[in-house]
């Protein structure tokens, strides 16, 4: 895992988030603008975990538990999937507002697995 | 994207009888499903890796995980009686994240914790009513509890027909 990786998801996470949240509340239906910003957070974390599949190999470990680090992974990884076939199916404000819930769920769990990676046992 | 054509399928779909949740009541039925996933993955990884250090802790976690996912699903299925199982697992989740909260405050010793850290090793999601989980599992039976009664499966057509209403044309 690399820090500024995890700062800039965490980052992105929340814009996206308060982004879907700020759009949803106003009435908007999910759009191009709030699926991508939802995709660009999936994106990021295909990225991360190839990453932590990587980095043990290169002798960047985790301090903490690899185990419970891949279990906020998977499920942050399913969350904006659950969220976008939901605003898929249904097309109104509340599915918005739950797409910005997922980003800001991924956001939390972004951070939480930084600290097991960094913190957690060191 | 064709949003008229299926904004207008979805209305249709709300008309229909079964449809026990509707609008912002979504929102609602969704962080509940977060919640369930973050209780169940948090209670499994413990349970399996150190079960032994606070086996009170960890059991309640699983518990409140179960607890979770079966309110989950009574606010989704419709009829009468999963109505009743919505009251009684959000009314239990309340009272667990007051008294579970209070005990990991005051008392950590009676759930075999070793710290108050509510970002802990043995932290569950309703140590510290539920700090390690930003209060929502505090907050977020109240909200429960007010949308049930506000929600009856009786008056559900007339609610379903206004704020769908809403939902759709915005």
């Amino acid at each position: 895992m690399i820090e500024w990786f995890v700062a800039l998801q965490v980052g992105v996470a929340v814009i996206a988030g308060v982004l879907c949240l700020v759009l949803g509340l106003a009435g908007r239906v999910p759009g191009d603008v709030t699926m991508g910003a939802v995709a660009l957070v999936e994106l990021l974390l295909i990225v991360q975990l190839v990453m932590a599949i990587v980095a043990p190999a290169v002798g960047n470990s985790p301090s903490g538990s690899l185990a419970e680090f891949y279990i906020y992974l998977i499920s942050a990884l399913l969350l904006p999937l659950a969220g976008g076939f939901w605003a898929l199916i249904e097309r109104n404000r509340w599915s918005t507002v739950i797409l910005g819930g997922v980003c800001l769920a991924i956001a939390v769990m972004v951070y939480r697995m930084g600290q097991i990676w960094f913190v957690q046992g060191a | 994207m064709s949003h008229h054509t299926l904004s207008a399928r979805e209305h249709t779909d709300d008309h229909g009888p079964r449809r026990r949740i509707s609008g912002v009541g979504r929102v609602l039925v969704f962080v509940y499903g977060v919640l369930a996933l973050a209780a169940t993955g948090r209670s499994v990884f413990q349970i399996i890796d150190r079960f032994h250090e606070a086996p009170v802790a960890f059991a309640l976690s699983a518990l409140s995980a179960v607890v979770y996912i079966v309110a989950t699903i009574a606010l989704v299925a419709p009829g009468r009686s999963w109505y009743r199982v919505a009251w009684v697992t959000i009314s239990f989740e309340l009272a667990g994240v007051l008294v579970i909260g209070a005990l990991s405050l005051f008392a950590p010793g009676t759930l075999g914790l070793h710290d108050i850290d509510p970002f802990g090793r043995d932290a569950t999601v309703w140590s510290v009513f539920g700090m390690g989980y930003l209060f929502i599992p505090l907050v977020l039976p109240i909200l429960g509890l007010f949308w049930l009664s506000r929600h009856h499966p009786g008056e559900q057509a007339a609610a379903e027909q206004t704020e769908t209403g809403d939902g759709a044309r915005s």
